[in-house]
């Protein structure tokens, strides 16, 4: 009898040498310390508005638990478009210029293997969000990562952009409001940026999801900048503005071409997103203005408290003026960004995630959500400043760290 | 200032540093402004809200509809502050429609809070007639629901 391969020798190569995430890690060992406080969350805190989840028992009671076109309910796919001509003064066609996912994650995966070709090279700036690279290589492109520092305001210069494009360049990624930095970039900056990725003909994936979660400056919308309309696939979501995470909802918007193709291999993936989140989306879209600008009020001033403790503490933080992440420098400390979690976990009991997770260039920077409890967020920041006391800080380095919109 | 209200009014254990952190304001502006807030009685008491049943205490709630006859240039004001002023009385509000007062009273059980009302309340002069609606169960009061099954069930950590 022949000896049979070892079953994780049947896996798919590429899919083998994509590294663990570097949270799910650290997530068995935060959930196995008992009454830890977490910051290490990426979703709201919040539950879905209320008026939202009845809309929903109202649809499931008139017996709405059917399939919708591959591309989503037209009624939503309006609205969508709406809000973003409302917003943002860019016109997208409901009928084949916009797509409904099952969240940004969807939109993401399809976007890029609509595009991607094996061997394109595509940019990230870094540290960013951490399903694009995998997602990139399962298509088989190539991740290229775009370093960015604190002292640059975790953007990309459009030098930086220009000086990592090679003839296999075919998508530049972006990603403001950032996570996990907070950042928001500059019109000017986007604008600059833009001309690179035109003048040498690039596409954008634009994931906006935290566009509405702006607390500084204002969003702009990447395919509002000129020449990017169209080549850019702009994608956006309902998890993080209305507290949505779980109901898998969200959109893409693009030219006919790249949204066909997108649909092309949703309709055999996912056929369409779940009827009950596409008829929850609407209702958001129609009256969740309120609901939703009272916990971005809110958010704005867990994060002015979480800003203003770190920078007390000694360590310096970035101002970040959207998502709901703040990204504090923790060199100081003399530990890793791994070492700092874990000390932090096992001994005081907080959880935060190591920037490196992220990407090398989050090293010396831990991931902390505001997306909290007041009294969570006020109990988590009093541990953080003895823990940092306790490991001594080497150079106080009180800088402020403006974010640039307002610079 | 409203903002420093709308933390308060939700939460009045913050401290005034982490108002002054989350308003972005010097913590000395908001020691004072609240003081301020304070002595003008804008501020009128910190209170707390309490499960009283989750302590094992006994309580009853009454809804009375109160009719009054209004006097002369003062109105309902007189016949208000009458019924305002027994400590059994939580709470008073003039009302358009049928009837003029809703007071909310409260007593250790029902017969204590109808003696109330047939003794105290009801024989008030310019008081017409009074409908007791007694409170079977409280599920929300003042803005805060009383046994929320909605906990945190968010993983510990995510992307
Ligand atoms: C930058 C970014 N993009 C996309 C997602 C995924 O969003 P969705 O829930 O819409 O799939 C997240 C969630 O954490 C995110 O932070």
């Amino acid at each position: 009898m022949n000896k049979r391969k070892a079953w994780g020798e049947m896996v798919n190569p590429v899919v083998r040498s994509i590294p663990s995430s570097g949270i799910r890690r650290f997530f068995d060992l935060a959930t196995e310390t008992k009454e830890v406080i977490s910051l290490g969350v990426g979703e709201p805190d919040f539950v879905t508005p209320w008026h939202i989840r009845e809309a929903c028992f109202y649809s499931l009671e008139k017996g709405y638990t059917m399939y919708t076109s591959n591309q989503g309910l037209l009624s939503l796919r309006q609205a969508i478009v709406q809000e973003i001509y409302n917003k943002f003064g860019v016109s997208y066609n409901p009928k084949d210029e916009i797509l409904i996912t099952a969240g940004v994650s969807e939109g993401l995966d399809l976007a890029i293997r609509a595009t991607v070709c094996p061997g394109d090279e595509v940019i990230i700036p870094e540290p960013a969000y951490v399903s694009y690279a995998p997602c990139i290589t399962l298509a088989g492109g190539r991740p290229v990562a775009l370093f960015t520092t604190m002292e640059q305001g975790f953007c990309p210069t459009a030098d930086q952009v220009a000086r990592l494009i090679t003839s296999r360049t075919k998508l530049l990624i972006l990603c403001y409001p950032n996570n996990p930095t907070g950042a928001v970039i500059s019109k000017k900056r986007l604008q600059e940026i833009a001309e690179v990725v035109c003048d040498t003909d690039l596409l954008v994936i634009s994931d906006e999801i935290y566009s509405k979660l702006t607390y500084q400056g204002e969003h702009t919308c990447t395919a509002a900048l000129k020449g990017m309309k169209e080549r850019t696939i702009l994608l956006n979501g309902f998890s993080k503005a209305y507290a949505m995470t779980g109901w898998r909802i969200g959109y893409a918007a693009s030219n006919p071409e790249f949204i066909e193709a997108m649909n092309k291999i949703h309709q055999y993936t996912m056929l369409c997103a779940p009827i009950t989140a596409q008829i929850a989306a609407l209702e958001a879209l129609k009256n969740g203005h309120q609901s939703m600008h009272n916990m971005v009020k809110q958010f704005n001033q867990r994060r002015q408290l979480m800003v203003n403790a770190f920078r007390e503490m000694g360590l310096p933080c970035f101002e970040p003026g959207g998502a709901f992440y703040a990204f504090p420098e923790i060199k100081g400390t003399g530990l890793s960004s791994e070492e700092f979690s874990l000390k932090l976990l096992a001994e005081e009991k907080v959880a935060v995630v190591p920037g490196n997770a992220f990407g090398a260039s989050g090293e010396g920077y831990v991931r902390c959500s505001y997306a909290a409890s007041i009294k969570d967020l006020s109990t988590a920041l009093q541990r953080i400043a003895g823990f940092v006391k306790r490991y001594g800080l080497r150079a106080k380095t009180n800088v402020i760290y403006k974010s640039l919109v307002i610079g | 200032m409203l903002e420093i209200l709308k933390l308060l009014e939700n939460e009045a254990k913050l401290s005034t540093k982490e108002i002054a952190f989350m308003l972005s304001l010097p913590e000395e502006e908001v020691r004072r402004k609240i003081r301020e807030l304070e002595e003008n009685k804008t501020i009128l008491r910190y209170l707390t809200i309490i499960n009283w049943e989750k302590a094992g205490e006994e309580k009853v709630t009454a809804l009375i509809e109160v009719r009054i006859t209004p006097q002369r240039d003062i109105g309902f004001d007189a016949v208000a502050e009458r019924i305002y002023r027994f400590p059994e009385v939580k709470s008073v509000y003039l009302m358009s429609g049928v009837y003029d007062l809703a007071v909310f009273v409260e007593g250790q059980n029902m017969k204590e809070v109808s003696n109330f009302v047939a003794t105290r309340l009801a024989t008030i002069e310019g008081v017409t007639r009074t409908a007791t609606h007694f409170v079977m169960k409280t599920y929300k009061r003042d803005g805060v629901i009383l046994e929320d099954k909605e906990q945190e069930r968010r993983l510990v950590i995510s992307p």
